[in-house]
């Protein structure tokens, strides 16, 4: 979309939110450059929220919780919300004694709820069509 | 492994863990030991499945599994990046007929001039939250460091299978 080189991680566009997600392969460099690409679209697109879902994660280890918070910070200087949703009960177990705290770094149980927390209700379908719960 | 200047740390993350015995190498069962280098970066990444799939061996829990791969994602980087690269070694100790996941991270680096220091949340030379150290030795039950200037670093951690 913006014509260069990307990290391969999906970012996704609705609005003026992104939506994007980590995958567990994440290594250090792919890490890092996720970051300057979702900076670089927030300030292009003119965004004001970003989702990342981390529902994919089996562990965050302190190198990606600092990526997640220097993100956050970095998106709040551009004027844009950052949520981290989807966080598996083990891997936010692990973080606590770890030490990190995600101190600053908005969170949410899921994408869906990430997504309302960013202003997007799901709405009805249009034209009326209704799901025929009936089948 | 002969220079113990700054000390050897036993740490028992539990009460359950650490008699001195402990610390000293327990056999290991028949079941041969992984040697995994620390030289790149997919590395990193090697060493997170193979220690997943050690602690999936031993039916650890889901819980334990993270806290066991996530101590060794901060040991292995530290190695890669502050040790210069090394070796992560996964070995399956008996502690009284229980089993457990044993790490050993070996580098050849500079060292850990000041280990008390390198134990404490916050403190950090390089790229992360300096949570790496103190914090895989709160997700281990049985943690020693052992480093000396210019003779490289040890840390060897090791997590018992609940019963």
């Amino acid at each position: 979309m913006a014509g260069r080189p990307t990290t391969g991680v999906p970012i996704l566009r609705l609005g003026d939110v992104l939506v994007t997600g980590l995958l567990n392969e994440l290594d250090d460099k792919t890490a890092l450059a996720f970051t300057d690409e979702l900076t670089e679209r927030i300030s292009a697109e003119s965004i004001r929220g970003v989702l990342i879902d981390v529902s994919r994660l089996e562990i965050i280890d302190s190198f990606v919780a600092r990526t997640l918070m220097e993100l956050t910070t970095m998106a709040r200087l551009l004027g844009a919300r950052v949520i981290v949703a989807g966080m598996r009960p083990p891997v936010a177990i692990t973080l606590v004694e770890l030490g990190v705290e995600l101190v600053g770094v908005e969170t949410a149980l899921d994408a869906e709820r990430g997504m309302a927390a960013l202003g997007w209700r799901q709405g009805p379908a249009p034209g009326g069509v209704r799901r025929d719960t009936t089948r | 492994m002969t220079q113990l200047a700054k000390g050897s740390i036993a740490a028992a993350a539990g009460a359950e863990g650490g008699s001195p015995a402990d610390s000293t190498f327990t056999e290991s069962d028949s079941e041969s030991a992984t040697v995994i280098a620390l030289r790149t970066e997919e590395d990193l990444l090697a060493v997170r499945h193979a220690v997943r799939a050690a602690t999936l061996k031993l039916g650890f829990g889901i819980v334990d599994q993270t806290r066991v791969v996530t101590a060794a994602s901060e040991l292995a980087r530290n190695a890669y990046i502050h040790g210069g690269g090394g070796a992560l070694t996964i070995e399956y100790p008996r502690r009284q007929g229980t089993p457990g996941v044993r790490l050993t991270i070996r580098d050849d680096g500079p060292g850990i001039p000041d280990l008390d220091a390198a134990l404490t949340d916050g403190f950090t030379t390089g790229a992360g939250l300096g949570h790496g150290l103190g914090g895989a030795r709160r997700l281990m039950d049985d943690f020693e460091v052992h480093t000396a200037p210019g003779k490289g670093t040890t840390v060897i951690a090791t997590r018992w299978a609940r019963q």
